[in-house]
This record gives C-alpha cells, sequence and structure tokens, in this order.
C-alpha cells in the first residue's frame, strides 16, 4: 500500500490569515491506493489545509505537486479539473433536484440544444450501482437518507475526475451500518489506485480504515507515521501536544473509571444536579453524571466526541429524548434554556462570536440580559441598579474596557469572554456552564479565568468546565468526566487525575499501548 | 418501470390544475353561457399579462428571489410606447424593439446590483418599482391615448382559430413566452442553473455552476418578461397612463405561489404559474357573471386561496419531514 507511488505532495506549504498562522511549512504525501487520515484538534489546520488543495484558498508559500508536475489550482473547478474531488461533512449538493440530476448538473450532455435527460438517467443509474447504490435516480435527492445523500455526493466526485477523493468528516450523520458500507465503498476505491484524503474525529474508524495518518497540531506538521506503527494513544498525545509517558500509565490507568464511580455514588445527596441515563438520538448517548456544589467537573475529550452535545441537553438547548433529570434531588424537565436559567443554571456556550455576545450592544447590556430574561421581561431593573452591577463585574473580572457603554464588539476576544462569564454571573447561578471559556484568548486572561472558576466553586457554586486543553482542566477540576465517539466512558477524580491516564482513557484501554 | 406517482412537489400544481377545471366547470353548470371555448380563450386574451409577468417571475422565485418592478416596468412599457407612437411618430415595431431592450437592460442592473452588490432583491426592486412609476409620471402625468393605425391593426387582429373562435396577438405572444419558458427552465443549463442555485447556492457554487451568471440573466429574463407584458398590456388598453397596473407584481406572485412555486426557491414550475394566472382571471370571470358582487371579491377569493395554499405547501413539508424522522425514506444501501 504504501509503497505506492506518491500521486499527490504539498511541499512548505504556509497559508496566514489576517492575525493566525493557519499553516506554517507544512509538507504532506498522498499515495495512489491509499486511505490517508488528516488528524488533528479544532485550528490545527486540517480544513486550511484540505482548502488549499482544493483551490478554495490561495496558498502564501509552497508548492503543490499532482503526479510529479507543479499545480496551482485556484477555484474548486480547477482542482476538479485536475483530478482532486472533495465530499463535505456538509452535503454540498442541492436537495431539490433529482438524484441524476445532482449529479450531471454544470456538465450535461446535450444533445441539440436540448439537455438529454434519458442519458443522465442511464448515466447516473451505472455510476451508482459501482458502489452498490440502487435507487430511483429521478427521483429528488431530499426524498433520501444522508448516507444515500452521501453516496451520490461521492459518486459525482468519482464520476467528475477519480484520481484524488476528499471526505471530510464525511461519517459525523451516520449510523454503524451506513459506516461499514461507505468503508466497503473507500476499499473498492482504494484497490481501484484511487488517493483518498479522510477526515475524521472517530479515532476507531482512523484505525479501522486508514494506512496512513498525518498528524497537524497549531498549523504546524508533527509527523507522518504508518497507521498500524502507532497506537492510538500516541496519536492523542501528538494531536494535544503532550507526551505520554508508557511506563507510568499500566499502573493507574486500569483503576480509573471503577473509581470515579464508586466516589460519585457517595456523593449522591449533596449533588446540584444529577442525569440518570439522560440522552439524546444523535446527540448523545446515554449518560449518568453528577456534579456537586463546590466541584468543578471537568469534560475531556477530543473534539466531536459528545462533550458539547452533554452540556447542551443538560442546558436544555436540545431536548433529551430519553433518561432523567434532578436538580437538588428533585426531578425536573430542563425542556428549555429558559427553564433551566430559572433552575438556577447558566451556560457561556462554545462559539461566542454566534451565541454568546451581542455585539453592537453595550458591555452593560450585554451582562444584564441574562438576569433580565431570568427575572422575566416584564419586570425592570432599574438603571441604578444595571449601573451597579455592570460596574461590579467590570471590576470583579477586571474587564478591559473605556466603560460599561462601550460596545462589545470592539473589545478583545478574552474580555469579550469575560462580558459572557459577567453576564451568567450577574444571574448568581448554582451550576455554571463552561463550553471552551479560554479559546482563542491570551495566556494572561486564560490563567485569570481558570482562578475564577475555582474561585467560584470555592464559594460553592457548581461548576463543569469544558476544555481542549487537558493542563487548564487538570489545573481547575477535581473531576474529569471523559468522551469518546459520543458517550461517557469513564469519570476520574483524585491521584488518577494525570495526563497519561486521561490520555489512556480517551484512547480506549490498552488495546494499542 | 417505475410507477407514476405524485411527489409532494407536484401536488400543488395538481390542485390548482383541477381547481381551473372545477371552476370551469361550476361556471358552466351555473351560467349555460359560460361554456363556450370563447370564455376559455378569452381568459387568456384577457390576462395575457398576467401570465407573462407570472412567467418571468417564476425564474425569479425560484433562485430564490423576487421582483417587485415588474408592474411599474409594465406602465413604463405602456407610457414610454404610447408616446414615442403618439408624441414623437416613431414605428411602431422599432418601439416595441427598444421597450424589450429597455426591459432587459433594466432587469440587468437590478440583477447586477443584486449580484455583485450583494443587495437585498427586496429592497433593489423596490427602487425599480418607484423608479418605473415615477419615470411614467414625468413622461406624463395625463392619459396617452394610442390612436396610430398600426398599433390599433395589431391589437385588434384577431387570430382565428376553429369555428368562431379566435385570440388576439397578445394571447399568442403569452402562449410563445409559456413554450420558451418551458424550455429554457427545464432543457437547458441556464434553466437548471437556476433550479440549482434555488436549492443550495453554495452548492451550486462548489459544483462550478456560473452562479452570479444565472442570477443576473434571471433578473434580466424578468426585465424582458416584464417589457412583453407591457406591449400586450398597451394593445389591451391602447393606451399609457402612469397608474397602469398598479399592484400587477404582487398579482404575479400569487399566480407563482397558486402555481405551485416556493417563495423559499428551487420548487416552481412555469406552467402552474400559467394556471394560477388562468385561476385568478376565472374566478373574476364567474364574479362578473354573477353580477352582484363587487369586483373586489375576486381580491378576497384570491386571498383566500393564496392561504390555503401556503398552509398545503407547509403541510406537504412538514408531513415529509416526519416520514424522513421515522425512517420511512428509501434506504436502498
Amino acid at each position: 500500500m504504501a509503497g505506492n507511488e506518491p500521486i499527490l505532495r504539498a511541499v512548505g506549504i504556509s497559508k496566514s490569515f489576517p492575525g493566525v498562522k493557519a499553516l506554517h511549512d507544512v509538507n504532506f504525501t498522498l499515495c495512489a491506493g491509499e486511505v490517508h487520515c488528516l488528524m488533528g484538534e479544532n485550528g490545527a489546520g486540517k480544513s486550511t489545509l484540505i482548502k488549499v488543495l482544493t483551490g478554495v484558498e490561495k496558498i502564501d508559500h509552497g508548492e503543490i505537486y499532482l503526479e510529479g508536475k507543479s499545480i496551482l489550482p485556484k477555484t474548486p473547478l480547477e482542482a476538479q479539473a485536475f483530478g482532486i474531488s472533495t465530499v463535505y461533512q456538509e452535503i454540498n449538493l442541492c436537495p431539490n433536484l433529482s438524484v441524476a440530476e445532482n449529479m450531471f448538473i454544470g456538465r450535461e450532455p446535450v444533445s441539440g440544444c436540448v439537455i438529454n435527460w434519458k442519458e443522465i438517467n442511464k448515466r447516473a443509474q451505472a455510476a451508482l450501482s459501482k458502489l452498490n447504490v440502487k435507487i430511483d435516480v429521478t427521483q429528488s435527492l431530499d426524498t433520501y437518507s444522508v448516507a444515500i445523500q452521501q453516496m451520490v455526493a461521492i459518486a459525482r466526485a468519482l464520476d467528475v475526475s477519480s484520481k484524488i477523493l476528499i471526505l471530510d468528516e464525511p461519517t459525523s450523520s451516520l449510523d454503524r451500518d451506513e459506516i461499514d458500507k461507505l468503508f466497503e465503498v473507500l476499499r473498492r476505491l482504494k484497490e481501484d489506485g484511487i488517493g483518498i484524503i479522510f477526515i475524521t474525529h472517530f479515532l476507531d474508524q482512523v484505525y479501522e480504515i486508514s494506512d496512513r495518518i498525518t498528524v497537524l497540531r497549531n498549523g504546524e506538521l508533527v509527523g507522518e507515521y504508518e497507521t498500524s506503527e502507532l497506537p492510538k494513544v500516541q496519536l492523542i498525545a501528538k494531536m494535544i501536544g503532550k507526551e505520554f509517558d508508557v511506563l507510568t500509565s499500566f499502573n493507574k490507568g486500569n483503576a480509573a473509571s471503577a473509581k470515579g464511580c464508586e466516589e460519585d455514588s457517595l456523593c449522591n445527596d449533596a449533588a446540584f444536579i444529577k442525569a440518570a441515563g439522560l440522552g439524546r438520538q444523535g446527540g448523545i448517548s446515554p449518560f449518568d453524571l453528577s456534579v456537586r456544589k463546590g466541584e468543578v467537573l471537568g469534560f475531556a475529550g477530543l473534539l466531536g466526541s459528545g462533550r458539547t452535545e452533554t452540556a447542551r441537553v443538560l442546558f436544555g438547548v436540545d431536548k433529551a429524548d430519553k433518561g432523567e433529570l434532578y436538580i437538588k434531588n428533585k426531578r425536573s424537565a430542563v425542556a428549555s434554556p429558559m427553564n433551566a436559567i430559572k433552575n438556577g443554571m447558566a451556560f457561556c456556550p462554545e462559539d461566542r462570536k454566534r451565541e454568546g455576545i451581542m455585539g453592537d450592544l453595550t458591555v452593560k447590556e450585554n451582562i444584564i440580559i441574562a438576569l433580565q430574561a431570568k427575572r422575566g421581561m416584564g419586570r425592570c431593573i432599574s438603571a441604578k441598579e444595571r449601573e451597579k452591577l455592570a460596574d461590579k463585574f467590570i471590576e470583579l473580572l477586571s474587564i478591559k474596557t473605556s466603560g460599561p457603554d462601550q460596545l462589545v464588539k470592539n473589545l478583545s476576544g478574552g474580555n469579550q469572554q469575560k462580558v459572557i462569564l459577567a453576564r451568567w454571573l450577574a444571574t448568581d447561578p448554582e451550576l455554571l456552564i463552561l463550553d471552551e471559556p479560554t479559546r482563542g484568548i491570551d495566556v494572561g486572561t486564560k490563567t485569570e479565568i481558570q482562578k475564577l472558576v475555582v474561585r467560584l466553586a470555592e464559594e460553592e457554586m457548581a461548576v463543569i468546565f469544558i476544555s481542549s486543553e487537558l493542563d487548564e482542566e487538570l489545573r481547575t477540576c477535581d473531576r474529569i468526566a471523559v468522551f469518546r465517539d459520543r458517550q461517557k466512558i469513564a469519570e476520574i477524580s483524585g491521584e488518577d487525575l494525570n495526563q497519561n491516564c486521561i490520555m489512556q482513557t480517551i484512547a480506549g484501554g490498552q488495546k494499542h499501548a | 418501470m417505475k410507477k407514476p406517482q405524485l411527489s409532494s412537489k407536484h401536488v400543488p400544481l395538481a390542485i390548482t390544475v383541477l381547481l381551473f377545471v372545477v371552476l370551469f366547470t361550476a361556471g358552466a353548470v351555473k351560467y349555460p353561457a359560460f361554456l363556450s371555448m370563447q370564455v376559455f380563450f378569452n381568459l387568456f386574451i384577457d390576462n395575457a399579462y398576467l401570465i407573462i409577468l407570472a412567467i418571468g417571475m417564476t425564474f425569479v422565485l425560484v433562485i430564490g428571489g423576487i421582483d417587485l418592478s415588474v408592474g411599474s416596468v409594465l406602465c413604463l412599457v405602456c407610457m414610454a410606447s404610447a408616446h414615442l407612437v403618439e408624441n414623437k411618430g416613431m414605428n411602431p415595431y422599432a418601439v416595441m424593439v427598444l421597450m424589450v431592450l429597455i426591459g432587459a437592460v433594466y432587469g440587468l442592473i437590478q440583477g447586477s446590483l443584486i449580484q455583485f452588490f450583494k443587495m437585498q432583491p427586496f429592497i433593489v426592486t423596490l427602487a425599480g418599482l418607484f423608479f418605473g412609476r415615477g419615470a411614467a409620471a414625468w413622461i406624463s402625468i395625463e392619459t396617452i391615448n394610442i390612436t396610430n393605425k398600426t398599433y390599433n391593426d395589431i391589437a385588434h387582429y384577431r387570430v382565428h382559430l376553429w369555428g368562431d373562435n379566435f385570440i388576439s396577438i397578445g394571447a399568442v405572444i403569452a402562449l410563445v413566452v409559456l413554450v420558451l419558458a418551458i424550455y429554457i427552465a427545464h432543457y437547458t443549463k441556464f434553466g437548471r442553473s437556476a433550479y440549482a442555485i434555488g436549492g443550495n447556492e453554495s452548492s451550486a457554487m462548489l459544483m462550478g455552476l456560473p452562479v452570479a451568471r444565472t442570477k443576473v440573466l434571471v433578473y434580466t429574463l424578468s426585465g424582458v418578461c416584464s417589457a412583453l407584458a407591457g406591449i400586450v398590456f398597451s394593445f389591451y388598453m391602447l393606451s399609457g397612463y402612469s397608474l397602469h397596473g398598479q399592484g400587477m407584481e404582487l398579482d404575479a406572485i400569487a399566480s407563482a405561489v397558486i402555481g405551485g412555486t416556493l417563495l423559499t426557491g428551487g420548487v416552481g414550475y412555469v406552467i402552474g404559474s400559467l394556471f394560477g394566472a388562468l385561476t385568478q382571471g376565472i374566478i373574476q370571470n364567474l364574479i362578473m357573471f354573477d353580477g352582484t358582487l363587487n369586483s373586489w371579491w375576486t381580491k378576497i377569493v384570491i386571498a383566500a386561496l393564496l392561504c390555503v395554499f401556503i398552509i398545503i405547501q407547509r403541510l406537504l413539508v412538514a408531513r415529509r419531514d416526519s416520514q424522513k424522522a421515522k425512517g420511512n425514506v428509501k434506504t436502498a444501501l
């Protein structure tokens, strides 16, 4: 497999966006007839690399060679002409058109000056049957399941050009059966000599399908490895950038999950919130979880492992379809964020630009808004009280702003984050959920926020702290719940609370270690 | 062979056709005079301009846009034709060609503003609506009657069909536009690109379709249709007046929606818009035949119809979604 000729070579690729170095001197080689996984955490540069290869973004430095010839695709269309096709996670087809038309639009066979629909349908049927998909191609695409739509996208990509196929998170909305079918197809394509770049967050799938792995971190190349020679734990270590100490892991790793659960059951009485078998189809498998007052519970796991999904279910953003939730030992139906807020919960979402900050409102208004929602729209918060609250939190969190009437969009990322924190602290919550509160902010502010979290816990607040950075979790959390593949797989606490043990758990036991 | 089955996209269209047939039959049963071919052909004669506007509008709605300027362009074309033919003594045929060009440029400018300056179609064409009507009033506030002989001859010309039946030149133009539009919508790359853009614009872009060009051309096409409708309307009215065709853009949108076009884009049939326009016409006829009802009742009935059709469309979408959720969708994998 790996002995094959390299079909695509990217050498010394660099790409900067304003203020960010997305890729720095990255090399990447894809061989014909292999499945090559591109791995890395959020912001590692995976998607930028794909965009560069497919002509969506221009490179600053570096060269791309296709079968030894230097190429520079400027648009996705040009990349297609070179033989590079991409199938995205969000299926980029038109749901209103027929399956056949989706495969041939833009390059329809024309006889005279009339589109030849018969020919289109015939060729679509043939292309799909190569992938073992037998459907009525004249039906509109949206009558079929996501898995079929994915197959149609792949069939289109292969029919357009078939040297290199890039699959960006193709499995995230498929179930196990559908994934098996997809992998079957990929194996067949591999035999035909097509080079496949595969991006996924599911580690098991990486080991199931890939021949080689390239790991990126912070826009830099970590290395290229044969999948069979890279244990899972090592892969995770490379992705998150921590060395894994194999010797110490063995004695500590085993006891991890058992101990966590034990401790959990002892403290049930003091739990502020307790979930029993709570779950949501397509979001997170049923899980048990409890958080005590004055405790910081961390959620660890790779991106897409189900951390955020769990938080959203707890807060009622996504409705749970299984299990029960108890707040202060009382059965509760958290059906909406409003309900959760009334029950003393607060949630700082991951994407502060989209889900948190209202940039065109002032710092003061942003701080007040959740409190206003909690009290009800009818009840006024007096101007004096608003002023007092805003001043209090600006001082407490040392938000750098020219005053409470500054527009939030003019603040730096770290200070915006603090404003969101202030917003929820103003509601005086008993449980605070923080989803990636320190992403994209400077080190100084990071430390401040971590300190604040610890202090809040000391003041008897329950905190759920979600972060991709293990360091940060270890520094702030009393207990860490570990997630993998949309499942809560373990809780770790006490002396097991160290990097090796967590990485071991994320990797899933000793299988590859 | 697959079974002929009604996809949910065709249901509104089928309902409209059925409704048209029912209304016609009802009219025939109640008023014996209604049951003649000429009454049917009169629907085309009296609504030719609306049919043409609705066809242009269908393309705009399919790409997910809207064109509010069509009524004003129609008015401007009527007024400019009347002015040039009557006051300037220009050749009527030259005037007609000029008017189509003006319509094309009108649409081209609106489409370019929408596409290249990323402006809202609603606002751009609203400006187009005001501008067109303003320009018509600027030419003349008074009505200009068209007395030119050639013009009157064309307007009164009867294309004889079998028996005593006939249609006007305007109706012939409408039918030609209809056939061309069906060809464009279903058998050209331009037409299919328009549907793709309405389905998912960013997908269309990634699939390498000429999104910008298609969108601008769709507005241009709508402009041309408005101009043609204006010419047809000037045959019908034989005058230019700055209040001609007020609110007609909304009649055109209503025709398209009743004919099964979704305002969200991606779904719509030219033939549906024809029946949408004819249905409006037949309701008007029925109310006229009745004789006791105020003509504004047409609007009330159209309002009710629109409500019903939007609800039907919503229900169809909801039903399909729930089927999907239950997993009843074909999984042939």
